[in-house]
């Protein structure tokens, strides 16, 4: 058996051996903000460097979305982008996968869950492993 | 910080000048603006340029090699879409502060058709339509879908706004695009970002436009009128949601709130507002963050033409950013010719009749803010 080397698209999604991926994040142990990624100093309280990484539920609601029929070269349209919120009090920008481009299949406020899938090899030849957030079925 | 006064504006139209470079807009603007003040480039004391796209590339000195060397100080500013107005409140604050008695702002970009912004990529690893949309459609498509979620606004109320500008546009012979467009064929439109079609996007252009500011002495000499009552600039806060959708509004109100005040001014005492209407579901938004209205209420006021030319609160008579156009450098300038024309009167076919005061609004992404509010 053979693995191919991965990698993930951002810095805060974990890949672990033989566990789910989730994403990390960095809680101020000062003021209880959470951000994705590191920071020198809270951008809401200032203080320095008092962070915790903690593990983030896999999932949120949807809070809004859009679908962009119009991209940047090589980016196949259409699809769905949205903001989901997750009940650590963070919020992460994401793609929405299985569900249909159309506003009527979309629902402020449905419940999400995280999945991931290999979205592109890198220069070196490696998978990277990026997250989406799919609506949890019923 | 004592008075300063705009002693006077230039703009080209705007468009697309694939035969003309930076510095020869920048140049036409700025001999525009000495002309309208009655003043030549030998009294200006300090230059401050805006561009975005070329930044790096000194286009200040470069406009001066076009007009005059005279060797005055130049800084070139760059604040994404708020790099023009950023500019102007770099030469306000050479009056104001006392250090000058003359300066001058132009704002000037050449974009061609260069497409979605934001749309480059340095990594190699492809995050755009994988990781949501970084892309200023997806953007503000979601900015608009937030007062959807919260207010039930609708698509059409949305439309609207786009219906109104690409009208008062058609009075501006300044504006890039001059066609008046119907409710049905901007909803009809391709779809850019859900809710925003074609016709609720600004197009990529050309242009500048510069602004001649003045001591309160020199503005006697000159019989300028046009007060700067305030002049605004933020950033964005922390807040809630941080960072994963750009936060537009809590800047602006920031911004809103300390230009009434130090402006001496409320939202009812103005009588033309230019806002950043770069999609129709941001001008929406901005009507509540300028406090024109209460929050919830931004449908409504597009409902009832509240903000249309000859409405309570005419709101982008110039077309605005969707029909005018939007060559990032210059907007924020041409917002100020835009407010100073119609404080003196001079707008022709599409004057606000009696203005008096006046509201300038950009936001750049990441945010920053400008609001420049001018009085006679």
């Amino acid at each position: 058996m053979t693995t191919t080397a991965r990698r993930p698209i951002v810095p805060f999604l974990r890949l672990p051996d033989g566990a789910e991926p989730y994403l990390a994040g960095q809680r101020c142990t000062g003021c209880g903000a959470v951000f994705l990624g590191t920071r020198r100093a809270c951008a809401r309280c200032t203080a320095q460097g008092s962070f915790e990484e903690i593990p983030l539920s896999r999932r949120g609601t949807l809070w809004v979305y859009s679908i962009v029929h119009q991209s940047a070269p090589g980016v196949p349209v259409p699809y769905v982008v949205g903001v989901v919120d997750l009940p650590e009090g963070v919020s992460v920008r994401c793609n929405l996968v299985d569900v249909e481009p159309d506003p009527a299949r979309l629902r402020f406020g449905m419940p999400v869950e995280m999945t991931t899938g290999v979205s592109q090899q890198d220069r070196e030849g490696r998978d990277v492993v990026a997250f989406y957030f799919r609506p949890v079925k019923s | 910080m004592r008075d300063v006064f705009v002693a006077g504006v230039g703009m080209i139209r705007f468009g697309r000048f694939p035969d003309r470079d930076l510095p020869d807009l920048g140049a036409e603007a700025v001999l525009a603006a000495l002309a309208d003040a009655g003043l030549g480039i030998r009294d200006v004391e300090l230059l401050a340029a805006g561009c975005l796209f070329q930044a790096n590339a000194m286009v200040g000195q470069r406009i001066l090699q076009q007009v005059g060397q005279t060797g005055i100080p130049v800084v070139n500013v760059a604040n994404a879409c708020a790099t023009g107005s950023t500019a102007f409140r770099e030469a306000w604050m050479a009056v104001a502060s006392g250090a000058h008695e003359v300066a001058l702002a132009v704002g000037v970009e050449q974009m061609g058709k260069m497409g979605l912004l934001g749309a480059g990529g340095g990594s190699g690893i492809r995050t755009e339509g994988v990781v949501g949309s970084g892309l200023m459609p997806a953007v503000f498509g979601q900015a608009g879908m937030e007062h959807m979620r919260r207010y039930g606004t609708t698509r059409e109320q949305f439309a609207r706004v786009a219906v109104k500008n690409h009208r008062h546009s058609v009075r501006n012979p300044l504006s890039q695009y001059r066609n008046e467009v119907t409710l049905d064929d901007v909803l009809n439109a391709r779809m850019v970002a859900y809710p925003n079609t074609l016709f609720m996007c600004c197009p990529t252009g050309d242009g500048a436009a510069a602004a001649v500011v003045v001591s309160p002495a020199k503005a006697r000499q000159l019989g300028a009128t046009v007060k700067v009552l305030a002049s605004v600039l933020t950033s964005d806060p922390w807040t809630e949601r941080d960072l994963t959708l750009p936060d537009v509004s809590t800047l602006t109100r920031n911004a809103a709130r300390q230009a009434y005040e130090r402006a001496g001014v409320g939202p009812d005492d103005l009588d033309l507002v230019e806002l950043h209407d770069c999609f129709a579901t941001a001008e929406l938004l901005h009507y509540e963050n300028l406090a024109l209205c209460a929050d919830g209420e931004a449908g409504r006021l597009i409902d009832e033409g509240e903000t249309a030319h000859g409405g309570r609160i005419p709101v982008n008579v110039s077309g605005g950013l969707l029909s005018k156009g939007h060559p990032l450098g210059a907007t924020g300038v041409a917002n100020i010719f835009e407010v100073t024309t119609h404080l003196r009167g001079q707008a022709g076919d599409r004057q606000v009749e009696g203005a008096r005061v006046g509201l300038a609004h950009v936001i750049g992404l990441g945010p920053a803010c400008t609001i420049n509010v001018l009085g006679v």
